[in-house]
């Protein structure tokens, strides 16, 4: 017998696996929503401090038709149009239904506040006050989840493999980290909601849950993942002095409304020596600053911490405050004074575009598998724009809850031989014992530097070709050498084993697709193909073999017309 | 020490077992927190060290909660100086391992969903 039985099972429980958990409930679903952190604070949703995208068109005139077009044209060509379609025309309801769920967006006048966002041509960011967007959403979440009829939490429960017979999902397996006990969970429909993989790289704005567990669930239960070639680096992400309590992208929207200069190491701006006029303006796009900040560096010409200067000491104290609020105060607390020091900022790896391949139901090839959030692939296909990243988890949460509900009166596909999976999962991740206690730690660094310098910001076939060959022999060789003595407790060498076994997957997956695609394009930059080639307007769907190989194969983009509508203000 | 290190010590064991402090020396960095500190150790020295976390940057997560020289804070918040600490666990929560104490919501554990016979 399974440890737990239900109809859906929610892996993962940020803003995407709450809202699914939510949405199958209401529908009559029993539900188990699992996360392997503590529910609703493991992963991106509760670290996001700035906005959210939505044509909610209360502030201006909006409508979600031209959210749509600002979401493909970001995308550089590469959007499933018809998921990006879902996602901006759900994205208002979701924001109105979190709204009478008391989240607290920014009103003035009674009015949903609403700012601007690089990519955005309206203002349609509505947020929370002050940089405080991440944590209302996750509390608001929290509680209706735990006000829901039918749903059981449970926290610190980190799933390590699905159960799939005749490609039809049976459940899920893993461990309960405070015993160390295996656990299967029989369920009809299952949900990977477990977030993304930014800490694949070595600098990043990651938790330490976004390891890319979901992509290679998804992969070892035979479902398929697209457009895993295109991590997106945020630009000017925070790099020195130590700074806790503040999102790292958070410099942004201040370098945009203040005028912040960005100089090299000598002290000198440099946006204009790689054609793009800043100086005053600061509308360099986000990939051009991003190459001219590593390029700076590779030149010798960067910060003491291997980044850029970002400086707004020549605005007066007073301007400053008032642009800044209550969060100088925060930074004060970090020893930040801005009109004293400029801080050193670098491009960090910060949300991934790629993901799992879903259907307008969010249901994979594998029926009853469906994903949501962050893990699911193709609506923001080479670029994501700002904003867009929580009403995805809000809006495919719901949908992928609402689907999944539907097989509830389904018979199960789980089989008694599964019963012992989660015994044998564990089993597989205990080695010898030969307690190389600091062996499990250098590999992830080795992997986190590989990513960072061969399928980062700028990408070549050699080096591509040289993280790919080491990446295999890691996940052949390295990994299995490294299982650790078996502990019961917490045992977070296990922990450790299994989050790397996942996120060699997923770092196979990024490196392949990108060693493929031969261009530039959107967040791809290869040095040696820097064009944009009309030939690669396709995706590219990455699967698992049976004889443990990734392949890769194209498809063709998948299109939706849907002209822009007439603006007029909302009632 | 040499002038770029640290040294923190660290109360570790299982409620099976008597309680015992480890020694480490970790490299220095102006500002660093004490999570930064033990992250460190468990990355380059024992991944064995357990302790909870998951936002480390961000201080939203609140899973990080330790004892630093006896005072409770959050591991990501407390910065460490130069003269280093003593990192404990809760005392008031049940011990796991290490710094992992049981923070848990009691709704949200496993044990509360498992059938009485199962
Ligand atoms: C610092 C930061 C700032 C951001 N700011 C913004 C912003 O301003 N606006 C915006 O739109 N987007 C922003 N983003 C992106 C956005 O926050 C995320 O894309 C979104 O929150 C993802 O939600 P999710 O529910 O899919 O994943 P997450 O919120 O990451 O949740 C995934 C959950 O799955 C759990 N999990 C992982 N693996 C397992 C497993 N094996 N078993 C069980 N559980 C597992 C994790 O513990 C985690 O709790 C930001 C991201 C970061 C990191
Ligand atoms: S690590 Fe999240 S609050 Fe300390």
């Amino acid at each position: 017998m399974p440890q737990l039985e239900t109809d859906v099972l929610v892996i993962g429980a940020g803003g995407a696996g709450m809202y699914a958990a939510v949405a199958a409930a209401r529908e009559g679903a029993r539900v188990v929503l699992v996360d392997k952190s503590l529910v609703g604070r493991g992963g991106a949703t509760i670290m996001a401090q700035m906005t959210v995208a939505a044509a909610v068109g209360e502030w201006e005139p909006d409508h979600w038709t031209h959210h749509l077009a600002d979401t493909i044209e970001a995308g550089r060509g590469l959007c499933n149009e018809r998921l990006a379609a879902i996602l901006c025309e759900e994205a208002p309801v979701r924001i109105r239904e979190m709204d009478s769920w008391r989240v607290g967006w920014a009103r003035e006048d009674g009015r949903m506040r609403a700012v601007m966002a690089p990519g955005h041509k309206i203002p349609r960011c509505v947020y929370v006050d002050f940089l405080n967007t991440g944590p209302a959403v996750a509390k608001t979440l929290r509680t209706q989840v735990a006000q829901g009829a039918g749903i059981a939490r449970v926290s610190g429960l980190s799933i390590a493999d699905l159960a799939v017979h005749d490609g039809r999902v049976a459940g899920a397996v893993g461990i309960n980290l405070e015993d160390g006990a295996p656990v299967g969970i029989a369920a009809r429909a299952v949900i990977l909601a477990a977030g993304g993989l930014t800490r694949l790289f070595r600098r990043n704005s990651a938790s330490a849950n976004m390891g890319g567990d979901a992509f290679a669930l998804a992969l070892n239960a035979g479902a398929e993942l697209i457009d895993m070639e295109f991590p997106q680096f945020f630009p000017i992400g925070h790099l020195a002095p130590r700074l806790v309590g503040m999102d790292p992208i958070m410099w942004d929207p201040f370098r945009y409304k203040l005028g912040g200069r960005l100089l090299n190491g000598n002290m000198e701006e440099f946006i204009e020596n790689y054609g793009e006029q800043d100086s005053g303006v600061y509308t360099a796009p986000r990939d051009i600053t991003s190459y001219a900040i590593v390029k700076e560096c590779e030149a010798g010409r960067g910060s003491p911490n291997g980044g850029v200067y970002l400086s707004f000491e020549h605005i007066p104290e007073p301007e400053l405050r008032l642009a800044f609020g209550p969060v100088i105060d925060r930074l004060a607390k970090n020893g930040i004074d801005l009109t004293r020091r400029p801080i050193e900022v670098a491009p960090i790896a910060h949300y991934h575009m790629g993901g799992i391949r879903v259907d307008e139901r969010m249901e994979t090839r594998i029926a009853g598998l469906y994903a949501a959030g962050e893990a699911v692939g193709g609506a923001n296909g080479a670029n994501r724009l700002s904003g867009n990243a929580i009403p995805e988890a809000f809006v495919f949460g719901e949908r992928a809850g609402r689907f999944a509900a539907e097989r509830r009166s389904e018979a199960g596909a789980w089989r008694s031989d599964d019963d012992g999976r989660a015994e044998r999962v564990v089993d597989g991740a205990h080695g010898s014992g030969r307690n190389n206690r600091a062996g499990l730690g250098a590999l992830l660094r080795e992997l986190q530097a590989l990513m960072w310098d061969d399928v980062g910001l700028l990408r070549t076939e050699e080096g591509l070709s040289r993280a790919l060959d080491r990446i295999r022999r890691m996940r052949d060789d390295d990994l299995p050498a490294l299982a650790p003595a078996r502990k019961t407790r917490f045992d977070h060498a296990l922990l450790d084993w299994l989050d790397l076994r996942a996120s060699l997957l997923a770092a196979e997956s990024v490196a392949l697709a990108a060693l493929n695609r031969r261009e530039s394009r959107g967040a791809h930059q290869r040095e040696d193909f820097v064009e944009t080639d009309p030939a690669y307007a396709r995706n590219q769907v990455v699967t698992l073999s049976t004889d443990g190989a990734l392949e890769c194969d194209w498809a063709g983009i998948v299109e939706a017309s849907h002209a822009r509508a007439p603006l007029e203000a909302a009632e | 020490m040499s002038a770029g290190t640290v040294t923190i010590r660290v109360r570790r064991g299982t409620p099976e077992e008597p309680s015992r402090v480890e020694t480490f020396a970790v490299p220095y960095t102006e500002g660093m927190s004490v999570l930064d500190a033990v992250m460190w150790v468990h990355a380059h020295v024992d991944s064995t060290l357990a302790i909870r976390y998951a936002c480390i940057n961000a201080n939203a997560c609140k899973e990080c909660m330790v004892r630093v020289d006896g005072k409770t804070g959050y591991a990501c918040t407390s910065r460490l100086g130069p003269e280093g600490a003593l990192i404990e666990p809760l005392d008031n929560k049940a011990l796991i391992r290490d710094l992992v104490t049981d923070i848990v919501p009691p709704k949200e554990r496993l044990a509360a969903h498992l059938s009485a016979d199962g």
